[in-house]
């Protein structure tokens, strides 16, 4: 008997669930129609979220990813659509955040000929996916969404986008679906090489002032325990990149702190005076690194990470290991001897000691009438627990947040490290709380970045999803403001924002809301906002004179920290 | 960039729509200029062989063969200075024909310049030269003086002097490495 056959947009959405795909991210047009024709067939078995703006669906399905470690997936159609999923696509592939983004083309007679809602998606895309595949044949698709999938999610997760041409979407094909399993030219696991191991295991054991970087490889990975073996086992210090926060929780006494330009003073200070670096799963990027040739010189480097490309691009290593970084660590484990560093470990103290008197103290505690943006994110931190995700958009209100929220458990902050995508927070959040709906989703953003993205609230409002939105709000473009401040002699141009009222933006959205002008204020508004049933939004009103510290400008060595706009730490 | 090497770059790859694009855009990021790039078929079937060369210094070719690499649908590449490979390239010289009967050095030059004639008409010659750059540069300029028509010089080709054939070995791991699953 002959096998049954189906379109190419049915086969489409079989895949994807075949893949186990429960939402996709999205927005119909033109060249995508057969798909959401689909879809209305199979509303039963697959969720779509409607967003407001294609940029959206992207990094509403990176919160998503980030929070359950499953792909995303973002269907849109073709020409504009597909310009406007760049941003997210590269914030993902810089992020390493798997994601799915299926783009409808014009029919494949018309491809090269600058039909209506034509653009070259596959040409625009390679340079910021891991995959770009453009579909022209119904038969193609199931073959490409396994390989996407198998793509996106192993090794280094990133993005990949299918571009499906509109007769692929129609045109008949059986349909028998086979998850991808091997790729003959890209090996996403390398197998663990034991020499690397023996040789990293021989450093850590002669270390006697070692220091482990914990990056985003290590929640990728689900190597929390690992990391928390090795760093008990041999007495190692911690400090996590700001996508490795939440690797290890806040309160663990080996845990120092963020690395790099606006981390803690002693994960900074201590980078420069440690024996033993020991990377897992980071990157190097010049925001941890400052300038690299004052980086870590007096060190031994070891570097844990699944790219290779990743090994000796930024920063050489004395030894690198190739893998997974719960592979690894449990290959490495076992070959590392327990062993005591009491007196390096005493030596944070002093670092610690003068950044809690003149750096948090004056955040969190402050004694002016106006409020900081520190005092509110440790408020709303310790309201929830320390126990909800964080979610932020791109500036002060990211770093302060990062750097005052605490953790419990990975896997609670979403944010856009590696393009530093403003507007990348509200939809990111929606998607967080999408994909973690028993946890709390609070979303620190500052008014301009929530104004990149606002259209979203339609989307908060359209399926209820309950996010608790907290606007930073100092009228100002603040992290721009803060560099005017520091390095162009306070010229503040182009950064004083006229803003609208956003509790009544809010409200025109269905979402509940307040303005917080003073600091009495703020504790009865964050408990109502935590206790009120679906999203609520906080306008708090900010001292547009804040600035975050400790800081070290930007391409300076890492121990050159600020302490404030006059003081550097000695 | 101090030292500025000429490299040549190899990539083995499967044979893909864009995988030129993909490799092109990873030297233009770095502000690496291509010097010559010539593509085909390679030994293996199925599998594509992009020999490159560009000037640059050895820690930016670790690097950038490695972001070769990464593009999911290459397989393996390397990188090589002028010593370690067997390197060729060919080119074509088109004169016109009365110029050069005017001359009485047409054969002395095919023998020393080791070159060919491929056609000869009342209008034009062609001529041509396999060699290193230097050696097709040379023929260029004594066939200057005829008044050269056109000129043109192929990519550089290039087979490795190691005494291991190092795709064959990814592609029995990778045979391997199926096996496994």
């Amino acid at each position: 008997m002959a096998k049954e056959k189906i379109s190419g947009a049915e086969a489409l959405i079989r895949a994807l669930i075949a893949e186990h795909t429960e939402y996709i991210f999205g927005y119909p047009g033109g060249a995508i129609m057969p798909v959401f024709d689909v879809l209305y067939d199979y509303r039963d078995r697959v969720n779509h979220i409607l967003v407001r703006h294609e940029q959206g669906a992207t990094h509403a399905a990176q919160g998503y990813a980030r929070v359950s470690g499953k792909t995303g997936v973002v269907l849109v159609t073709s020409g504009p659509a597909a310009t406007n999923i760049i941003t997210g696509l590269s914030d993902a592939m810089m992020d390493s955040t798997p994601l799915i983004v299926i783009t409808g083309q014009v029919g494949s007679s018309l491809l090269g000929s600058d039909a209506f809602q034509e653009t070259d998606v596959v040409g625009i895309t390679q340079p910021v996916t891991k995959w770009s595949y453009q579909i022209r044949h119904s038969e193609e698709i199931a073959w490409a969404v396994a390989r996407a999938f198998y793509i996106a999610g192993n090794g280094r997760p990133g993005p990949v986008v299918l571009d499906i041409a509109k007769d692929a979407q129609t045109g008949l094909t059986e349909f028998d679906y086979q998850p991808c399993q091997f790729i003959r030219s890209y090996n996403p696991n390398p197998a663990i090489n034991m020499n690397e191991i023996d040789e990293a295991a021989r450093l850590i054991n002669q270390a006697r002032k070692p220091f482990i970087l914990a990056g985003q490889g290590v929640i990728i990975a689900q190597a929390e325990a690992e990391l928390a073996e090795l760093a008990e086992k041999a007495d190692i210090p911690v400090g996590c990149t700001l996508l490795g926060l939440s690797a290890m929780p806040t309160d663990h006494p080996l845990y120092k702190g963020m690395l790099g330009m606006h981390g803690s003073v002693a994960a900074n200070i201590k980078t420069n005076e440690c024996d033993l670096l020991i990377a897992i799963g980071m990157r190097f990027d010049d925001r941890v690194t400052g300038d690299v040739n004052q980086y870590a010189r007096q060190a031994r480097i070891i570097h844990i990470d699944i790219d290779p490309s990743e090994i000796n691009k930024n920063i050489r290593c004395d030894v690198s290991v190739l893998g997974d970084a719960r592979a690894v660590l449990q290959a490495l484990n076992p070959r590392v001897e327990p062993a005591r560093h009491t007196e390096w470990l005493e030596s944070f103290a002093p670092c610690e000691e003068v950044e809690q008197a003149k750096v948090i103290e004056p955040e969190i505690h402050p004694q002016k009438p106006l409020m900081n943006m520190g005092e509110v994110a440790r408020k709303v931190s310790e309201a929830t627990g320390n126990d909800s995700i964080l979610v932020t958009d791109v500036g002060q209100n990211q770093m302060l947040s990062a750097r005052y929220y605490r953790f419990k458990r990975p896997r609670s902050l979403v944010t856009s490290g590696g393009l530093g995508t403003m507007g990348f927070g509200l939809p990111a959040a929606i998607g967080a709380k999408i994909g973690a709906p028993d946890r709390t989703v609070c979303f620190f953003t500052g008014d301009g970045g929530i104004q990149m993205t606002i259209q979203e609230l339609g989307t908060i409002m359209q399926y209820g999803v309950d996010v608790k939105i907290i606007i930073l709000n100092n009228n100002f473009l603040g992290m721009v403001r803060q560099w005017q401040a520091l390095f162009f002699d306070h010229r503040y141009s182009e950064t004083p924002m006229l803003n609208p009222d956003f509790t009544e933006i809010a409200a025109a959205y269905g979402i509940d809301g307040e303005r917080v002008a003073t600091r009495e204020e703020l504790d009865g508004a964050i408990d109502r906002m935590l206790s009120h049933k679906g999203s609520y939004l906080l306008d708090v009103q900010i001292d547009p004179d804040g600035m975050v510290f400790p800081m070290t400008p930007a391409g300076a060595c890492v121990t050159h920290i600020m302490l404030n706009a006059t003081e550097k730490y000695e | 960039m101090t030292d500025k090497t000429l490299y040549t770059v190899t990539v083995y790859s499967e044979n893909q729509v864009g995988l030129l694009n993909q490799i092109s855009t990873i030297f233009t990021r770095r502000q690496l200029n291509i010097e010559s790039l010539s593509v085909s078929a390679s030994a293996i079937e199925g599998i594509h062989k992009f020999t490159i060369t560009t000037y640059s210094n050895r820690d930016m070719m670790e690097k950038l063969v490695k972001q070769i690499e990464k593009r999911i649908d290459v397989l393996r590449a390397f990188f090589y200075t002028d010593d370690e490979i067997v390197f060729q390239e060919v080119a074509l010289y088109k004169v016109p024909t009365d110029k050069l009967l005017d001359d009485s050095h047409i054969e002395e030059l095919v023998r020393k310049h080791n070159a060919r004639i491929l056609e000869v008409n009342r209008t034009y010659t062609v001529i041509e030269k396999s060699g290193h750059t230097d050696e097709t540069q040379a023929l260029f300029e004594e066939l200057s003086r005829y008044e050269l028509m056109q000129f043109v010089r192929s990519g550089r080709v290039a087979i490795t002097k190691s005494t291991v054939e190092h795709v064959s070995l990814f592609l029995q791991e990778q045979q391997y490495r199926q096996n496994q699953l």
